[in-house]
């Protein structure tokens, strides 16, 4: 072959930068984000005390222990819990080739709730009564987490199931997600009728997504969960790209497609089901950051399985701080704000077109 | 170099669909594969590139079997244009960039850039490589497909219809391009096609497929009209016009 003469175009490497400038912006405001976030909340922190404290020097007591035990934790979680879902969508958007894909979508937030209210329930590790702070107290919230994790993963291990019985073709993997999620909110809803009043609120309670739930030792195992499963994906990013030009394509390309939208799908059901497990429900991050981003950046996945995650982090980070300091000092789940703020973002860029 | 396929059977669930296809074209030939709907002119494709396994029979590129190789030892010789191609949010560069997985490891290198912006201007898409696929029209995206097969630096060049859904105009120009690539990097060109007038023109040898077997196989002066009618059961009479064979049913 006689394809030696060529040169990298200086207009490519321009639009290449351009990427990078749009992602490199969004992670150096995530960052400030961050930190402004510590320093909000029921206790007011002046920022330059947030950094003293974050780099060592000499805070007071009570900010170190507000900023250590508290928002830093808090904070941390929404970052992760946000690049676990968005990645989590934007593999599955990709795996499944459909843009209604999500681990909402696919029924592994319902299932972990339905695993949840089948702990609570039936097993009994429900509730025993609350106090001001939260409105329920869980008896044994890891053994109800374990429960909703197990629901979790038994669905997405059912979908792959059947996709491999039907040699995993995406249609398959999105009929069976919807007709579990279905499933699973029939069950939710036959237990929540029959349990008592508590058990119910507890239910109902678990539901609402939040991202205070987590403290240090749940926020390791997100995170090497988020972690681990992160850098499959960005390994993985040229054989997702060959994907999206068409299976036959991405076979003469050299991808293995069958093994890489079935391991692709068990790490981003795994990441989902941590996640909603450890936190609750939290929708639309996965379904809507992963578009935000293809609108922004294009569908390479070079870049926009990063992007994707850091529009995450953002989105999750502002509703978080948005709903700690809202109706302060009493603070919202960080589900009802995703969506409330996600949305409009949303629709302004379906309706602005390219 | 040669190309050839060795008996090759392949069985769809219960259904037999190649029955022992034999054939053979060397470098800087384009060969044309020409049969009715669903004889397995695709499928024959497919398992060329062992996109589909065969369940007998060999391909080989000189003495190499291709089962012997890795997916991606095959792809850095076997190039595929399906006859659908699915269509992202991606510029004409990234899309023919695709073309380079087989030959990248973790990192693209400046070579493999070189090597697109040289496949690009070799179809003329230099200054379109902005532009967004999504948008393009049939006859563009198609140019692109095959340019990312050529980026590729294939041995052997496959394009499973590769002048369906186009103009006449963009037939012409998808075909000559890919005579001038056949010749020009020395590929084993094959191609199946519906448009007997079209074949004749830009094919050098025809293979006629019929009940997943190999009927007839010639070169283009060779095309008779019994071939056609055996195979299409349509009674043809091939008439020469300037020099040039033209099929023409009665």
């Amino acid at each position: 072959m006689h394809l030696e003469d060529g040169t990298k175009p200086a207009a490519y490497k321009k639009y290449i930068a351009k990427k990078i400038g749009i992602i490199g912006g969004m992670f150096i405001f995530l960052i400030f984000f961050a930190l402004f976030a510590v320093s909000v909340g029921a206790v007011n922190i002046p920022i330059p005390d947030v950094i003293k404290t974050l780099i060592g020097g000499s805070g007071t007591g009570l900010y170190e222990r507000i900023i250590w035990n508290i928002r830093i934790p808090q904070i941390l979680t929404a970052i992760i819990a946000g690049i676990g879902l968005a990645i989590a969508g934007v593999s599955m958007q990709s795996i499944l080739r459909n843009p209604l894909a999500s681990p909402y979508t696919l029924g592994l937030s319902n299932a972990a709730a339905l695993g949840a209210a089948v702990g609570i329930s039936l097993f009994g590790f429900g509730t025993t009564g609350s106090n001001i702070t939260d409105a329920v107290i869980m008896e044994n919230p890891y053994l109800v987490t374990i429960c909703a994790f197990v629901f979790s993963m038994l669905t997405s291990g059912i979908i792959l199931i059947i996709a491999k019985i039907k040699s995993a073709t995406p249609e398959v993997m999105v009929l069976a997600g919807v007709a579990i999620n279905s499933l699973a909110a029939a069950g939710l809803m036959a237990i929540q009728y029959f349990v008592d009043d508590t058990k119910l609120a507890s239910i109902v309670f678990w539901q609402f997504g939040d991202v205070a739930r987590a403290g240090w030792s749940e926020l390791i195992i997100i995170g090497a969960v988020v972690l681990i499963c992160s850098v499959y994906f960005i390994w993985k990013r040229w054989d997702f790209n060959a994907i999206d030009a068409g299976d036959e394509t991405a076979k003469s390309l050299g991808v293995n497609v069958s093994r890489v939208r079935l391991v692709g799908m068990i790490a981003a059901s795994l990441i989902s089901a941590v996640i909603v497990s450890f936190l609750g429900v939290i929708g639309f991050v996965g379904l809507v950051c992963p578009h935000m981003m293809r609108r922004l950046i294009g569908d390479d996945q070079r870049f926009l399985i990063i992007g994707t995650a850091i529009c995450g982090a953002l989105l999750l980070l502002i509703s978080d701080t948005i709903a700690r300091t809202l109706i302060a000092p009493h603070v919202l789940p960080v589900a009802v704000i995703t969506a409330f703020l996600g949305a409009p973002v949303f629709l302004y860029l379906i309706v602005r077109g390219h | 170099m040669n190309f050839r396929v060795n008996g090759v059977h392949f069985d769809y669930k219960s259904r037999k669909v190649l029955n022992g296809v034999e054939l053979n074209v060397n470098q800087g030939e384009i060969l044309a594969i020409m049969g009715p709907n669903g004889v397995g002119k695709s499928t024959l494709l497919k398992c060329m590139d062992m996109i589909l396994k065969p369940t007998a029979g060999s391909v080989l590129i000189d003495e190499t079997d291709l089962v012997s190789l890795s997916k991606q030892e095959i792809a850095k010789r076997v190039g595929y244009v399906s006859q659908r191609n699915e269509v992202s949010r991606t510029t004409v560069f990234d899309a023919v960039l695709l073309g380079r997985k087989p030959h990248v490891g973790l990192k693209i290198t400046e070579n493999d850039y070189n090597i697109v912006d040289a496949a690009l201007k070799r179809f003329d898409l230099e200054d379109m490589q902005l532009r967004r696929i999504d948008e393009m029209s049939g006859g563009e995206l198609q140019k692109v497909c095959i340019c990312r097969a050529i980026a590729q630096e294939p041995n052997v060049l496959l394009l499973d219809e590769p002048t369906s859904s186009l103009d006449l105009h963009n037939q012409l120009e998808i075909l000559k391009i890919i005579r001038n690539v056949t010749e020009g990097h020395q590929t084993a060109t094959v191609l199946t096609m519906h448009d007997l007038n079209l074949a004749l023109r830009f094919a050098d040898k025809f293979v006629f497929m019929k009940d997943g077997i190999i009927h007839d196989a010639c070169d283009a002066a060779g095309v008779t009209p019994e071939m056609i009618e055996n195979i299409y059961g349509v009674k043809v009479q091939i008439e020469y016009f300037k020099g040039m064979p033209y099929v023409i049913p009665e």
